[in-house]
Protein backbone atom coordinates (compact mmCIF):
# COMPACT_ATOMS: atom_id res chain seq x y z
CA UNK A 1 0.00 0.00 0.00
CA UNK A 2 3.20 2.50 0.43
CA UNK A 3 2.84 2.93 -3.33
CA UNK A 4 -0.60 4.58 -3.36
CA UNK A 5 -0.90 7.88 -1.61
CA UNK A 6 -5.15 8.35 -1.98
CA UNK A 7 -7.21 5.87 -2.85
CA UNK A 8 -11.28 6.14 -3.36
CA UNK A 9 -13.75 3.30 -3.79
CA UNK A 10 -17.02 3.36 -5.05
CA UNK A 11 -17.75 6.83 -3.96
CA UNK A 12 -21.26 8.22 -4.64
CA UNK A 13 -21.82 12.10 -4.18
CA UNK A 14 -25.18 13.53 -3.87
CA UNK A 15 -26.15 17.61 -4.36
CA UNK A 16 -29.25 18.45 -2.84
CA UNK A 17 -31.34 16.34 -5.59
CA UNK A 18 -28.65 15.69 -7.82
CA UNK A 19 -26.76 12.34 -7.70
CA UNK A 20 -23.40 13.30 -9.64
CA UNK A 21 -20.85 10.55 -8.60
CA UNK A 22 -21.99 7.31 -9.18
CA UNK A 23 -18.92 5.04 -7.70
CA UNK A 24 -16.04 6.53 -8.61
CA UNK A 25 -12.82 4.06 -8.25
CA UNK A 26 -9.65 6.06 -8.11
CA UNK A 27 -5.93 5.29 -7.49
CA UNK A 28 -3.57 8.49 -6.79
CA UNK A 29 -0.08 6.78 -6.93
CA UNK A 30 2.37 8.23 -4.33
CA UNK A 31 4.76 10.52 -5.79
CA UNK A 32 3.12 10.48 -9.44
CA UNK A 33 1.28 13.16 -11.15
CA UNK A 34 -2.22 11.99 -11.70
CA UNK A 35 -4.75 14.31 -14.15
CA UNK A 36 -8.25 13.71 -13.96
CA UNK A 37 -9.65 14.34 -17.31
CA UNK A 38 -13.20 14.28 -18.58
CA UNK A 39 -15.90 16.11 -21.16
CA UNK A 40 -17.40 19.08 -18.74
CA UNK A 41 -20.00 17.56 -16.47
CA UNK A 42 -18.06 14.43 -15.77
CA UNK A 43 -17.95 15.10 -12.52
CA UNK A 44 -14.15 16.02 -12.09
CA UNK A 45 -14.18 19.12 -9.54
CA UNK A 46 -17.08 17.30 -7.56
CA UNK A 47 -14.61 14.23 -7.24
CA UNK A 48 -12.32 16.81 -5.52
CA UNK A 49 -14.50 18.52 -3.64
CA UNK A 50 -15.57 15.42 -2.20
CA UNK A 51 -11.80 14.04 -1.93
CA UNK A 52 -12.11 17.97 0.50
CA UNK A 53 -14.76 17.45 2.48
CA UNK A 54 -16.22 20.38 0.90
CA UNK A 55 -19.25 17.79 -0.37
CA UNK A 56 -19.91 15.03 1.69
CA UNK A 57 -19.87 11.36 0.22
CA UNK A 58 -22.97 9.73 0.56
CA UNK A 59 -21.53 6.51 -0.25
CA UNK A 60 -18.13 4.48 -0.58
CA UNK A 61 -14.67 4.93 1.16
CA UNK A 62 -11.90 8.03 0.75
CA UNK A 63 -8.29 6.46 1.97
CA UNK A 64 -5.26 8.67 2.23
CA UNK A 65 -2.06 7.37 3.57
CA UNK A 66 -4.13 4.17 4.37
CA UNK A 67 -6.75 6.12 6.92
CA UNK A 68 -10.39 6.17 6.35
CA UNK A 69 -11.12 10.03 5.56
CA UNK A 70 -14.50 9.65 4.20
CA UNK A 71 -16.16 11.73 6.93
CA UNK A 72 -13.82 13.78 7.98
CA UNK A 73 -13.96 17.59 8.23
CA UNK A 74 -12.42 19.71 5.39
CA UNK A 75 -9.79 21.46 8.05
CA UNK A 76 -9.08 17.60 9.24
CA UNK A 77 -8.44 16.77 6.15
CA UNK A 78 -6.25 19.72 5.08
CA UNK A 79 -4.39 19.34 8.11
CA UNK A 80 -3.40 15.71 6.84
CA UNK A 81 -1.35 17.66 4.16
CA UNK A 82 -3.73 17.82 1.16
CA UNK A 83 -3.37 21.44 -0.24
CA UNK A 84 -6.07 22.15 -2.38
CA UNK A 85 -6.37 24.81 -5.53
CA UNK A 86 -10.15 24.94 -6.20
CA UNK A 87 -11.04 26.04 -10.20
CA UNK A 88 -11.87 29.70 -9.02
CA UNK A 89 -8.66 29.78 -7.64
CA UNK A 90 -9.88 30.43 -4.19
CA UNK A 91 -8.14 33.60 -4.10
CA UNK A 92 -8.89 36.33 -0.97
CA UNK A 93 -9.34 39.01 -2.98
CA UNK A 94 -9.42 41.87 -0.11
CA UNK A 95 -6.10 40.54 1.45
CA UNK A 96 -2.59 41.62 0.23
CA UNK A 97 -0.63 38.58 -1.72
CA UNK A 98 1.66 38.54 0.97
CA UNK A 99 -1.82 38.23 3.57
CA UNK A 100 -2.67 35.33 1.22
CA UNK A 101 0.73 33.50 1.63
CA UNK A 102 0.64 33.74 5.28
CA UNK A 103 -2.53 32.36 5.57
CA UNK A 104 -1.56 29.19 3.92
CA UNK A 105 1.71 28.93 5.95
CA UNK A 106 -0.06 27.26 9.19
CA UNK A 107 2.86 26.92 11.40
CA UNK A 108 3.95 30.85 10.57
CA UNK A 109 2.35 33.62 12.75
CA UNK A 110 4.14 36.63 10.57
CA UNK A 111 5.35 36.85 6.94
CA UNK A 112 8.47 36.56 8.59
CA UNK A 113 8.04 33.41 10.21
CA UNK A 114 7.47 31.78 6.40
CA UNK A 115 10.38 29.43 5.35
CA UNK A 116 12.48 32.18 3.60
CA UNK A 117 13.97 29.34 1.38
CA UNK A 118 10.76 27.67 -0.22
CA UNK A 119 9.62 31.30 -0.39
CA UNK A 120 13.02 32.18 -2.74
CA UNK A 121 11.83 29.25 -4.69
CA UNK A 122 8.31 30.15 -5.03
CA UNK A 123 9.26 33.57 -5.92
CA UNK A 124 11.63 31.91 -8.69
CA UNK A 125 8.89 30.02 -9.98
CA UNK A 126 6.47 32.91 -10.16
CA UNK A 127 8.14 36.04 -10.35
CA UNK A 128 4.60 38.14 -9.89
CA UNK A 129 3.74 36.97 -6.54
CA UNK A 130 7.62 38.42 -5.57
CA UNK A 131 6.63 41.49 -6.96
CA UNK A 132 3.10 42.20 -6.15
CA UNK A 133 3.44 41.10 -2.54
CA UNK A 134 2.31 44.38 -0.84
CA UNK A 135 -0.71 44.27 -3.20
CA UNK A 136 -4.14 43.75 -3.03
CA UNK A 137 -4.56 40.44 -4.46
CA UNK A 138 -8.12 40.83 -6.33
CA UNK A 139 -6.25 43.27 -9.00
CA UNK A 140 -4.14 40.66 -10.02
CA UNK A 141 -4.62 39.17 -13.13
CA UNK A 142 -6.19 35.87 -13.84
CA UNK A 143 -2.69 34.49 -14.45
CA UNK A 144 -1.23 36.19 -11.52
CA UNK A 145 -4.16 34.70 -9.47
CA UNK A 146 -3.84 31.32 -10.68
CA UNK A 147 -0.11 31.38 -10.01
CA UNK A 148 -0.79 32.84 -6.46
CA UNK A 149 -3.44 30.04 -6.14
CA UNK A 150 -0.79 27.33 -7.01
CA UNK A 151 1.94 29.08 -4.73
CA UNK A 152 -0.07 29.58 -1.68
CA UNK A 153 -0.62 25.53 -2.01
CA UNK A 154 2.62 24.90 -2.12
CA UNK A 155 4.16 28.08 0.67
CA UNK A 156 4.62 24.34 3.27
CA UNK A 157 5.36 20.99 1.98
CA UNK A 158 2.38 19.09 1.57
CA UNK A 159 1.95 15.04 1.09
CA UNK A 160 -0.80 15.73 -1.59
CA UNK A 161 -1.27 18.80 -4.11
CA UNK A 162 -4.52 18.79 -5.75
CA UNK A 163 -5.39 21.98 -8.54
CA UNK A 164 -8.49 22.04 -10.17
CA UNK A 165 -7.81 23.10 -13.89
CA UNK A 166 -4.35 24.85 -13.35
CA UNK A 167 -3.86 26.18 -17.04
CA UNK A 168 -7.47 27.38 -17.73
CA UNK A 169 -7.36 31.23 -19.26
CA UNK A 170 -3.46 31.00 -18.95
CA UNK A 171 -0.95 32.71 -21.64
CA UNK A 172 1.37 30.18 -23.30
CA UNK A 173 4.52 31.50 -20.94
CA UNK A 174 2.39 31.31 -17.72
CA UNK A 175 1.75 27.62 -18.74
CA UNK A 176 4.97 26.96 -18.91
CA UNK A 177 5.47 28.16 -15.87
CA UNK A 178 2.91 26.69 -14.22
CA UNK A 179 4.61 23.13 -16.00
CA UNK A 180 8.03 23.91 -14.86
CA UNK A 181 6.69 24.22 -10.90
CA UNK A 182 4.79 20.75 -11.18
CA UNK A 183 7.77 19.24 -12.48
CA UNK A 184 9.78 20.86 -9.82
CA UNK A 185 7.24 19.54 -7.20
CA UNK A 186 6.89 16.10 -8.29
CA UNK A 187 10.97 15.48 -8.61
CA UNK A 188 10.29 16.80 -4.60
CA UNK A 189 8.17 13.74 -3.79
CA UNK A 190 5.35 15.86 -3.53
CA UNK A 191 1.78 13.46 -5.28
CA UNK A 192 -0.12 15.73 -7.21
CA UNK A 193 -3.45 15.31 -8.45
CA UNK A 194 -4.59 17.48 -11.52
CA UNK A 195 -8.19 18.32 -13.24
CA UNK A 196 -7.55 19.52 -16.69
CA UNK A 197 -9.45 20.37 -20.05
CA UNK A 198 -5.73 21.44 -21.87
CA UNK A 199 -4.93 17.81 -23.15
CA UNK A 200 -1.50 19.32 -24.55
CA UNK A 201 -0.79 20.31 -20.97
CA UNK A 202 -1.78 17.23 -19.05
CA UNK A 203 0.22 15.37 -21.79
CA UNK A 204 3.07 16.77 -21.12
CA UNK A 205 2.95 16.59 -17.31
CA UNK A 206 1.07 13.28 -16.35
CA UNK A 207 2.42 10.02 -15.05
CA UNK A 208 -0.79 8.36 -15.11
CA UNK A 209 -4.27 9.75 -16.04
CA UNK A 210 -8.21 8.67 -14.90
CA UNK A 211 -10.61 9.94 -17.21
CA UNK A 212 -14.51 10.35 -15.93
CA UNK A 213 -17.59 10.47 -17.27
CA UNK A 214 -21.19 10.56 -15.92
CA UNK A 215 -20.17 10.67 -12.55
CA UNK A 216 -17.79 7.63 -13.07
CA UNK A 217 -13.88 6.59 -14.06
CA UNK A 218 -14.35 5.18 -17.45
CA UNK A 219 -10.87 4.74 -18.12
CA UNK A 220 -7.36 4.65 -15.58
CA UNK A 221 -3.63 4.13 -17.03
CA UNK A 222 -0.45 5.43 -18.11
CA UNK A 223 -0.49 8.49 -19.41
CA UNK A 224 1.34 7.60 -22.28
CA UNK A 225 -0.80 4.81 -23.54
CA UNK A 226 -3.06 7.28 -23.29
CA UNK A 227 -1.37 9.51 -25.68
CA UNK A 228 -0.20 7.22 -28.02
CA UNK A 229 -3.75 6.29 -28.59
CA UNK A 230 -5.44 8.07 -30.59
CA UNK A 231 -8.72 5.45 -31.22
CA UNK A 232 -8.89 5.73 -27.39
CA UNK A 233 -8.79 9.28 -26.69
CA UNK A 234 -11.59 9.36 -29.37
CA UNK A 235 -14.12 7.60 -27.41
CA UNK A 236 -13.19 8.88 -23.96
CA UNK A 237 -12.89 12.36 -24.71
CA UNK A 238 -14.41 12.46 -27.77
CA UNK A 239 -11.00 14.02 -29.42
CA UNK A 240 -7.22 13.54 -29.98
CA UNK A 241 -4.23 14.53 -28.06
CA UNK B 1 -1.14 49.24 -9.44
CA UNK B 2 -1.44 50.91 -6.67
CA UNK B 3 0.19 48.76 -3.26
CA UNK B 4 -2.86 49.95 -0.97
CA UNK B 5 -5.61 51.99 -2.25
CA UNK B 6 -7.77 54.09 0.49
CA UNK B 7 -11.36 53.92 -1.13
CA UNK B 8 -11.88 57.79 0.62
CA UNK B 9 -15.43 58.46 -0.71
CA UNK B 10 -17.33 56.89 2.10
CA UNK B 11 -15.00 58.71 4.57
CA UNK B 12 -16.13 61.94 2.96
CA UNK B 13 -20.19 60.94 3.80
CA UNK B 14 -19.13 62.34 7.65
CA UNK B 15 -18.11 65.31 7.25
CA UNK B 16 -20.54 66.43 4.23
CA UNK B 17 -23.24 65.15 6.73
CA UNK B 18 -22.50 67.05 9.12
CA UNK B 19 -21.45 70.42 6.85
CA UNK B 20 -24.88 69.45 5.11
CA UNK B 21 -26.27 69.96 8.46
CA UNK B 22 -24.89 73.17 9.46
CA UNK B 23 -26.88 75.97 7.59
CA UNK B 24 -30.31 73.73 8.78
CA UNK B 25 -29.50 73.99 12.08
CA UNK B 26 -28.88 77.75 11.93
CA UNK B 27 -26.73 77.83 15.04
CA UNK B 28 -22.88 77.34 15.61
CA UNK B 29 -22.48 76.07 18.92
CA UNK B 30 -25.93 74.27 18.41
CA UNK B 31 -24.27 72.29 15.74
CA UNK B 32 -21.36 71.18 17.89
CA UNK B 33 -23.36 69.63 20.65
CA UNK B 34 -25.62 68.27 18.24
CA UNK B 35 -22.62 66.61 16.04
CA UNK B 36 -21.06 65.40 19.12
CA UNK B 37 -24.01 63.65 20.62
CA UNK B 38 -24.07 62.28 17.36
CA UNK B 39 -20.44 61.08 17.09
CA UNK B 40 -20.92 59.72 20.80
CA UNK B 41 -24.07 57.99 20.03
CA UNK B 42 -22.72 56.63 16.77
CA UNK B 43 -19.52 55.45 18.41
CA UNK B 44 -22.09 53.14 20.82
CA UNK B 45 -23.53 51.62 17.95
CA UNK B 46 -20.54 51.03 16.69
CA UNK B 47 -19.50 49.05 19.50
CA UNK B 48 -22.88 47.41 19.32
CA UNK B 49 -22.73 46.72 15.58
CA UNK B 50 -19.23 45.73 15.26
CA UNK B 51 -19.69 42.05 16.35
CA UNK B 52 -23.00 41.53 14.25
CA UNK B 53 -21.75 42.35 11.36
CA UNK B 54 -18.74 39.66 11.92
CA UNK B 55 -21.28 37.19 12.53
CA UNK B 56 -22.98 37.61 9.66
CA UNK B 57 -20.05 38.12 7.61
CA UNK B 58 -18.49 34.79 8.85
CA UNK B 59 -21.39 32.74 8.92
CA UNK B 60 -24.34 34.30 6.88
CA UNK B 61 -25.75 33.88 10.50
CA UNK B 62 -28.68 36.61 10.88
CA UNK B 63 -28.58 37.01 14.78
CA UNK B 64 -31.94 39.00 15.44
CA UNK B 65 -31.57 38.52 18.82
CA UNK B 66 -28.52 40.60 19.30
CA UNK B 67 -30.09 43.43 20.75
CA UNK B 68 -30.89 41.01 24.28
CA UNK B 69 -27.04 41.11 25.27
CA UNK B 70 -27.41 44.76 24.85
CA UNK B 71 -30.19 44.62 27.62
CA UNK B 72 -28.04 41.94 29.59
CA UNK B 73 -24.96 44.39 29.68
CA UNK B 74 -27.21 47.58 30.86
CA UNK B 75 -28.92 45.65 33.24
CA UNK B 76 -26.18 43.88 34.83
CA UNK B 77 -24.39 47.52 35.00
CA UNK B 78 -27.70 48.85 36.88
CA UNK B 79 -26.62 46.13 39.34
CA UNK B 80 -23.13 46.42 39.60
CA UNK B 81 -23.31 50.28 40.06
CA UNK B 82 -26.24 50.35 41.95
CA UNK B 83 -23.90 48.51 44.76
CA UNK B 84 -20.89 50.71 44.33
CA UNK B 85 -22.71 54.20 45.14
CA UNK B 86 -20.37 55.38 47.16
CA UNK B 87 -17.94 55.13 44.34
CA UNK B 88 -20.33 56.31 41.60
CA UNK B 89 -21.61 59.23 44.45
CA UNK B 90 -18.20 61.06 44.37
CA UNK B 91 -17.41 64.01 42.08
CA UNK B 92 -13.85 62.72 41.42
CA UNK B 93 -13.45 60.99 37.82
CA UNK B 94 -11.34 58.13 38.70
CA UNK B 95 -13.19 57.02 41.69
CA UNK B 96 -15.94 57.12 39.27
CA UNK B 97 -13.98 55.27 36.74
CA UNK B 98 -13.32 52.76 39.76
CA UNK B 99 -17.04 51.59 39.47
CA UNK B 100 -17.58 52.12 35.82
CA UNK B 101 -14.98 49.78 34.38
CA UNK B 102 -15.49 46.63 36.87
CA UNK B 103 -19.13 47.48 35.95
CA UNK B 104 -17.95 47.23 32.53
CA UNK B 105 -15.90 44.23 32.45
CA UNK B 106 -18.89 42.43 34.61
CA UNK B 107 -21.50 43.26 31.50
CA UNK B 108 -19.16 42.04 28.97
CA UNK B 109 -18.33 38.96 30.86
CA UNK B 110 -21.82 38.19 31.35
CA UNK B 111 -22.65 38.56 27.65
CA UNK B 112 -20.30 36.70 26.38
CA UNK B 113 -21.08 33.70 28.81
CA UNK B 114 -24.91 34.54 27.68
CA UNK B 115 -23.83 34.72 24.37
CA UNK B 116 -21.74 31.35 24.00
CA UNK B 117 -24.93 29.30 25.32
CA UNK B 118 -26.93 31.31 22.54
CA UNK B 119 -24.81 30.59 20.04
CA UNK B 120 -24.65 26.90 21.08
CA UNK B 121 -28.34 25.96 21.68
CA UNK B 122 -30.18 28.38 19.55
CA UNK B 123 -27.87 29.86 16.50
CA UNK B 124 -25.57 26.18 15.99
CA UNK B 125 -28.91 24.34 14.83
CA UNK B 126 -30.17 26.29 12.39
CA UNK B 127 -27.08 27.02 10.14
CA UNK B 128 -27.57 28.02 6.80
CA UNK B 129 -31.63 28.55 7.24
CA UNK B 130 -31.95 32.18 7.00
CA UNK B 131 -35.61 32.23 7.58
CA UNK B 132 -35.31 29.68 10.78
CA UNK B 133 -32.22 31.63 12.08
CA UNK B 134 -34.77 35.01 12.02
CA UNK B 135 -37.71 33.63 13.86
CA UNK B 136 -35.25 31.25 15.71
CA UNK B 137 -33.45 34.46 17.27
CA UNK B 138 -36.18 36.44 17.70
CA UNK B 139 -37.98 33.84 19.65
CA UNK B 140 -34.64 33.93 21.57
CA UNK B 141 -34.62 37.83 22.63
CA UNK B 142 -37.83 37.57 23.69
CA UNK B 143 -37.03 34.98 26.07
CA UNK B 144 -34.02 36.85 27.30
CA UNK B 145 -36.33 40.05 27.76
CA UNK B 146 -38.95 37.97 29.94
CA UNK B 147 -36.13 36.20 32.02
CA UNK B 148 -34.24 40.14 32.54
CA UNK B 149 -38.02 40.78 33.50
CA UNK B 150 -37.61 37.89 35.95
CA UNK B 151 -34.74 38.72 37.14
CA UNK B 152 -34.67 42.93 37.89
CA UNK B 153 -38.40 43.16 37.16
CA UNK B 154 -40.67 44.85 34.33
CA UNK B 155 -39.99 48.28 35.11
CA UNK B 156 -37.69 51.08 33.90
CA UNK B 157 -34.40 51.31 36.04
CA UNK B 158 -32.74 54.94 36.42
CA UNK B 159 -28.53 54.72 35.41
CA UNK B 160 -27.79 57.79 36.84
CA UNK B 161 -24.44 58.73 35.35
CA UNK B 162 -21.34 58.77 38.31
CA UNK B 163 -20.95 62.75 39.49
CA UNK B 164 -17.69 63.51 37.84
CA UNK B 165 -19.50 62.03 34.48
CA UNK B 166 -21.67 64.90 34.33
CA UNK B 167 -21.87 68.11 33.42
CA UNK B 168 -20.78 69.61 30.22
CA UNK B 169 -17.58 71.60 29.06
CA UNK B 170 -17.54 74.73 27.05
CA UNK B 171 -16.07 74.40 23.44
CA UNK B 172 -16.37 78.04 22.74
CA UNK B 173 -20.26 78.75 23.13
CA UNK B 174 -21.05 75.21 22.56
CA UNK B 175 -21.97 73.36 25.13
CA UNK B 176 -20.87 69.36 25.16
CA UNK B 177 -21.42 66.65 27.86
CA UNK B 178 -18.68 65.19 29.51
CA UNK B 179 -20.35 61.67 28.80
CA UNK B 180 -20.22 62.11 25.33
CA UNK B 181 -16.81 62.67 25.03
CA UNK B 182 -16.00 59.86 27.17
CA UNK B 183 -18.31 57.31 24.97
CA UNK B 184 -16.35 59.02 21.36
CA UNK B 185 -12.97 58.10 23.09
CA UNK B 186 -13.87 54.48 24.53
CA UNK B 187 -15.55 53.80 21.04
CA UNK B 188 -12.22 54.98 19.17
CA UNK B 189 -10.47 52.25 21.40
CA UNK B 190 -12.76 49.62 20.54
CA UNK B 191 -12.57 50.58 17.09
CA UNK B 192 -8.33 50.75 16.92
CA UNK B 193 -8.42 47.49 18.67
CA UNK B 194 -10.60 46.04 16.46
CA UNK B 195 -8.30 47.33 13.66
CA UNK B 196 -5.16 46.07 15.24
CA UNK B 197 -6.92 42.73 15.71
CA UNK B 198 -7.78 42.19 12.14
CA UNK B 199 -4.94 43.70 10.53
CA UNK B 200 -2.32 42.55 12.55
CA UNK B 201 -2.77 39.63 13.69
CA UNK B 202 -3.33 35.77 12.06
CA UNK B 203 -6.74 35.59 13.68
CA UNK B 204 -7.41 39.10 12.39
CA UNK B 205 -6.27 37.67 9.20
CA UNK B 206 -8.40 34.59 9.31
CA UNK B 207 -11.59 36.38 10.17
CA UNK B 208 -10.90 38.60 6.96
CA UNK B 209 -10.13 35.73 5.25
CA UNK B 210 -13.25 33.90 6.57
CA UNK B 211 -15.90 36.62 5.83
CA UNK B 212 -14.74 36.66 1.77
CA UNK B 213 -14.49 32.86 1.22
CA UNK B 214 -14.69 30.61 4.48
CA UNK B 215 -14.98 27.34 2.24
CA UNK B 216 -11.31 28.31 1.33
CA UNK B 217 -10.71 29.23 4.97
CA UNK B 218 -11.67 25.41 6.24
CA UNK B 219 -9.42 24.06 2.81
CA UNK B 220 -6.39 25.44 4.23
CA UNK B 221 -6.58 23.95 7.43
CA UNK B 222 -8.85 26.56 9.46
CA UNK B 223 -12.02 25.31 11.90
CA UNK B 224 -14.10 28.13 10.81
CA UNK B 225 -16.47 27.32 13.47
CA UNK B 226 -14.25 27.41 16.57
CA UNK B 227 -13.67 30.84 15.07
CA UNK B 228 -17.00 31.74 14.91
CA UNK B 229 -18.10 30.55 17.38
CA UNK B 230 -15.11 33.42 19.48
CA UNK B 231 -16.43 35.61 17.06
CA UNK B 232 -19.82 35.37 18.08
CA UNK B 233 -18.70 35.65 22.06
CA UNK B 234 -16.73 38.49 21.66
CA UNK B 235 -19.37 40.28 19.52
CA UNK B 236 -22.20 39.64 22.22
CA UNK B 237 -19.40 40.57 25.05
CA UNK B 238 -19.33 44.07 22.76
CA UNK B 239 -22.95 44.30 22.73
CA UNK B 240 -23.27 44.10 27.00
CA UNK B 241 -20.50 46.89 26.66
CA UNK B 242 -22.49 49.09 24.41
CA UNK B 243 -25.55 47.92 26.09
CA UNK B 244 -23.59 50.11 29.71
CA UNK B 245 -22.69 52.55 27.47
CA UNK B 246 -26.11 53.45 26.25
CA UNK B 247 -27.86 52.83 29.48
CA UNK B 248 -25.84 55.60 30.57
CA UNK B 249 -26.49 57.73 28.15
CA UNK B 250 -30.30 57.29 28.37
CA UNK B 251 -29.81 57.21 32.34
CA UNK B 252 -32.30 54.74 32.70
CA UNK B 253 -32.89 51.06 31.46
CA UNK B 254 -36.00 49.03 29.94
CA UNK B 255 -36.16 45.37 29.04
CA UNK B 256 -37.30 46.14 25.81
CA UNK B 257 -34.19 48.43 24.56
CA UNK B 258 -32.53 45.30 22.70
CA UNK B 259 -35.32 45.24 20.58
CA UNK B 260 -35.21 49.08 20.22
CA UNK B 261 -31.55 49.09 19.24
CA UNK B 262 -31.83 46.15 16.70
CA UNK B 263 -33.37 48.32 14.44
CA UNK B 264 -30.10 50.96 14.39
CA UNK B 265 -27.52 48.30 14.31
CA UNK B 266 -29.18 46.76 11.12
CA UNK B 267 -29.73 49.90 9.32
CA UNK B 268 -25.70 50.16 10.53
CA UNK B 269 -24.04 47.06 9.19
CA UNK B 270 -26.35 47.52 6.06
CA UNK B 271 -24.89 50.83 5.15
CA UNK B 272 -21.23 49.71 6.15
CA UNK B 273 -21.30 46.48 4.06
CA UNK B 274 -22.24 42.92 5.22
CA UNK B 275 -19.01 41.56 6.84
CA UNK B 276 -17.19 45.34 7.14
CA UNK B 277 -15.65 46.66 10.49
CA UNK B 278 -14.81 50.04 8.70
CA UNK B 279 -18.31 50.16 7.00
CA UNK B 280 -19.99 49.37 10.49
CA UNK B 281 -18.02 52.65 11.46
CA UNK B 282 -19.15 54.64 8.66
CA UNK B 283 -22.51 53.80 8.99
CA UNK B 284 -22.78 53.96 13.08
CA UNK B 285 -21.29 57.50 12.63
CA UNK B 286 -23.71 58.58 9.39
CA UNK B 287 -26.72 56.90 11.84
CA UNK B 288 -25.63 58.83 15.25
CA UNK B 289 -25.26 61.85 13.31
CA UNK B 290 -28.34 61.77 11.57
CA UNK B 291 -30.70 60.63 14.65
CA UNK B 292 -29.69 63.80 16.62
CA UNK B 293 -30.23 66.75 13.51
CA UNK B 294 -33.28 65.48 12.85
CA UNK B 295 -33.91 65.06 16.32
CA UNK B 296 -33.56 68.78 16.48
CA UNK B 297 -35.00 69.96 13.55
CA UNK B 298 -37.42 67.35 12.85
CA UNK B 299 -38.40 64.83 15.38
CA UNK B 300 -40.89 63.23 14.33
CA UNK B 301 -39.00 62.16 11.23
CA UNK B 302 -36.15 61.12 13.51
CA UNK B 303 -36.07 57.17 12.65
CA UNK B 304 -37.51 57.58 8.91
CA UNK B 305 -34.58 59.92 8.56
CA UNK B 306 -32.27 56.59 8.86
CA UNK B 307 -34.12 54.17 6.46
CA UNK B 308 -33.77 56.89 4.27
CA UNK B 309 -29.86 57.65 4.79
CA UNK B 310 -29.71 53.76 4.15
CA UNK B 311 -31.75 53.44 0.95
CA UNK B 312 -29.74 56.64 -0.31
CA UNK B 313 -26.57 54.16 0.43
CA UNK B 314 -27.90 51.47 -1.00
CA UNK B 315 -28.87 53.59 -4.17
CA UNK B 316 -25.23 54.45 -4.53
CA UNK B 317 -23.72 51.58 -3.64
CA UNK B 318 -26.18 48.40 -3.41
CA UNK B 319 -23.32 46.21 -1.33
CA UNK B 320 -22.78 48.92 1.32
CA UNK B 321 -19.86 51.86 1.96
CA UNK B 322 -17.23 49.33 2.04
CA UNK B 323 -18.26 45.82 0.37
CA UNK B 324 -16.95 42.40 1.30
CA UNK B 325 -15.54 40.52 -1.67
CA UNK B 326 -16.85 37.47 -2.82
CA UNK B 327 -20.07 38.26 -0.81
Amino acid sequence: MNDVLLTLEGVHTHIGAYHILHGVDLVVPRGQLTMLLGRNGAGKTTTLRTIMGLWPASRGRIRFQGDDITAQATPQIAGRGIAYVPENMGIFADLTVKENMLLAARQAKSAGQIDQARLQWIFSLFPAVEKFWNHPAGKLSGGQKQMLAVSRAIVEPRELLIVDEPSKGLAPAIINNMIDAFRQLKAQGVTILLVEQNLSFAKRLGDTVAVMDNGVVVHAGAMQALADDEALQQSLLGLSL
Amino acid sequence: MKALELDWKPLALVPLLALAALPAVGSGSTWVTLTVAGLAMGMIIFIIASGLTLVFGLMDVLNFGHGVFIALGAFVATSVLGAMGDWTGSAELWRNLVAVVPAMVIAMAVAAAVGLAFERFIVRPVYGQHLKQILITMGGMIIGEELIKVIWGPLQIALPLPEGMRGSLLLGDASVEKYRLIAVVVGLLVFGLQIWTLSRTKIGLLIRAGVQDREMVESLGYRIRRLFVGVFVVGSALAGLGGVMWGLYQQNVVPQMGAQVNVLIFIVIIIGGLGSTGGALIGALLVGLMANYTGFLAPKVALFSNIALMVAVLLWRPQGVYPVANR
